[in-house]
């Protein structure tokens, strides 16, 4: 996985609550066996019309944002499916940061380990943020989202920090405790399935 | 003090603790399905790394497999190509494999409990959201991503933030238990609580509502958890829930001494706490009957369609969201819901594909026809609930009314295979997400119980079960 430091651009304002994975990336594109190549079906449904023609008044149609890697959208962003082909998605398309007042667990969890990071913020930071047509600096390390006018702190677990800014393999760490799994082993009373 | 039936799981399966951190967490069962895996098997691959335990992994194919006739072809390539990958994988990687023409072959969370491999205290995890539906059987049981699939296939665990236990209590009696069913029972709650309700919180379900619920209700309750936001959704297990698994496929041999273990232990002590509560009274609720295009969005079927005023309470957001899905499902407020013409009919889905479903759906359609201007079908849960229906006759009621009788699998629930809404499309559907184009692009889905569904098909539009005789 890539490591995240700073990312610098204009942000794209989806203003929608309850954005869900299957809008995100509608099931008929979930049947490709890699994780690349989903970019171009981000969104597929609010990007375009039956006839796959671009749908003007859909904001990532709008090429001024198309420099944009920072998505300041709604509460609840990423609900329903635990489909990772969302992230994928929006990785591919050129998101890097995700900015909501709340996500949906699993998509948040899902974010992390493909190198996205996801901000809360309270709704009328968001609201603020979704105003900005300047580029804004958000910054993993010192943990702000820099706008021309002020620089807002935000939270995030040091660990998924640590994962993010090192770009570290998951697994790879997690084998740093196979004696624990395997002590873990030896004593659970839970009998394998066959 | 004491400790909640979650907090008691947890605590038994920790294996690494860190304070401010996520916890490493061991997996006793993780359940395979073609879409959400073949990346996670690359990824082993691409890392040389082996499965861990192929001893606690079992696989099925079921979302995107069609439900004609299985001696055909699969004619969709890119389907195909996904369920060759997983078999590919489970021979590769020594995991047992239940394919298409398995007589255990069916939706992942309805074959689990009904193999036995689903046991009471376990943490199961699967890379499909209503992994909840273990939860009804006291198992700490958790929807993932690719990434996860992939952590849990070479380490047997994963990294969890520990979430907060949200006690929701259902009390009193239906008053008509076979007309309201669990599926209103479900929808009454996220009606209420919302879609975002159970964000970060683990729900039990607890009360006299719930303890009156078979097993297969339990796992409808369960199974919707994660449509209020929730990372799992537990019941406390009982007698009903130590008998439903006596005997089955993988129940394991020692299981009666299990059984003496977990009877006192796999409980929520007197004296717990939890950190968020809510309570909902079933003596008087309806049938419920989605509208929009969240399950939040919901209303009793004697009700009309809110206006975005109304549904909103003052907040912004959700006006805009309400007015969108009105738009999107073309229904006008003030509209009563039993106005609501339909075209499309499923009774299907790791909601409500168990064979207590279809019983309870045949009892409406016995001896009656659709709707000639409807069309509709039946997709039991698993290959297993389809042989047992059809020992029972249930298929012949439902193919002389005219519905469609077909093999096992997702289906229209998230339309991957053939079976999807065309454009404009208006279904009742047993499913779980009646999202913008989930069964279809352009498709209109209106979640409801089996025995709405299938008192819709008959009618053409919506009808309160709580009228007919379904005793």
């Amino acid at each position: 996985m890539q490591s995240f430091h700073k990312v610098t651009s204009i942000v794209t304002p989806l203003d929608k609550v309850n954005v869900d994975t299957d809008q995100i990336i509608p099931k008929q594109f979930l049947k490709l066996v890699q994780k690349s190549g989903f970019g171009k079906f981000l969104f597929f449904n609010w990007r375009y019309d039956e006839n796959e023609n671009k749908k003007s008044e859909f904001i990532l149609n709008d090429s001024k944002y198309d420099d944009s890697h920072i998505l300041v959208t709604g509460d609840n962003f990423g609900c329903g499916s635990s489909r990772e082909h969302a992230v994928w998605a929006l990785l591919d398309y050129g998101f890097s940061v995700i900015i909501a007042p709340s996500f949906a667990d699993i998509f948040f969890s899902n974010c992390f380990k493909n190198g996205i990071l996801p901000i809360s913020l309270d709704q009328k930071m968001v609201e603020k943020l979704q105003q900005e047509s300047d580029p804004v600096e958000i910054d993993l390390e010192k943990q702000t989202v820099k706008t021309s006018s002020e620089e807002i702190f935000f939270e995030i677990d040091p660990y998924q920090k640590k994962i993010l800014l090192e770009g570290l393999d998951d697994i790879a760490q997690t084998f740093q405790y196979e004696d624990k799994i395997s002590e873990f082993e030896q004593r659970s009373k839970i009998p394998s399935v066959l | 003090m004491g400790k909640t039936l979650f907090e008691k799981i947890w605590e038994s399966h920790v294996v690494v603790e860190k304070s401010n951190s996520p916890s490493l967490i061991y997996i006793d069962r993780h359940l395979v399905h073609e879409v959400t895996s073949p990346q996670a098997f690359d990824g082993l691959r691409m890392n040389n790394r082996k499965v861990r335990r192929p001893d606690l992994t079992i696989a099925t194919m079921d979302h995107n497999v069609p439900t004609n006739d299985r001696s055909l072809p699969i004619l969709d390539q890119t389907s195909a190509i996904q369920i060759q990958a997983l078999e590919k994988n489970c021979k590769d990687f020594g995991i047992t494999l239940f394919d298409i023409s398995s007589p255990n072959q069916g939706i992942v969370h309805v074959i689990g409990p009904q193999l036995g491999i689903t046991l009471p205290g376990s943490t199961i995890v699967c890379g499909d959201s209503h992994t909840s539906t273990h939860g009804a059987f006291g198992a700490l049981a958790l929807g993932i991503g690719t990434s996860d699939v992939e952590h849990v296939l070479a380490s047997q665990t994963m990294w969890l933030e520990k979430p907060i236990p949200f006690e929701i209590r259902v009390e009193g009696k239906r008053k008509n238990p076979h007309a309201v069913t669990a599926k209103d029972i479900i929808l009454s709650i996220i009606k209420n609580i919302g879609t975002g309700g159970g964000t970060g919180t683990v729900i039990e379900y607890r009360g006299e509502g719930i303890e009156d619920l078979s097993m297969e209700q339990r796992m409808t309750i369960c199974n919707m958890s994660i449509e209020a936001g929730a990372r799992a959704g537990l019941i406390a297990p009982d007698e009903k829930t130590f008998e439903y698994l006596r005997g089955r496929k993988y129940t394991p041999k020692n299981y009666e001494s299990l059984v003496d273990t977990w009877k006192d232990h796999l409980k929520t002590d007197d004296d717990a706490t939890f950190e968020k509560e809510f309570t909902l009274h079933i003596d008087d609720i309806a049938p419920q009957v989605s509208w929009g295009t969240n399950p939040g969005m919901t209303c009793d079927v004697t009700e009309s369609i809110p206006s975005p005023d109304d549904f909103s309470k003052g907040d912004l957001n959700q006006k805009k969201g309400a007015q969108k899905a009105l738009d999107y499902m073309d229904l006008k407020p003030g509209t009563p819901i039993e106005e609501i013409k339909i075209d499309r009919v499923f009774i299907g889905s790791c909601t409500n594909a168990r064979l207590e479903d279809l019983i309870e759906a045949s009892k409406v359609v016995k001896g009656q026809k659709i709707s000639s201007t409807v069309r509709a079908m039946v997709v039991p849960g698993s290959q297993m609930v389809k042989k047992q229906a059809e020992e029972m006759g249930l298929d012949k009621i439902f193919t002389d009314a005219n519905f469609e009788w077909r093999e096992s699998g997702c289906s229209m629930c998230l339309g991957m295979n053939p079976d999807i809404l065309s454009p404009g499309e208006r279904c009742a559907s047993t499913s779980n997400r009646n999202f913008e184009g989930r069964q279809g692009t352009g498709g209109r889905t209106h979640l409801v119980s089996p025995v709405m569904a299938a008192a819709a098909a008959i009618a053409g539009h919506f009808v309160d079960v709580r009228k007919m005789d379904l005793n």
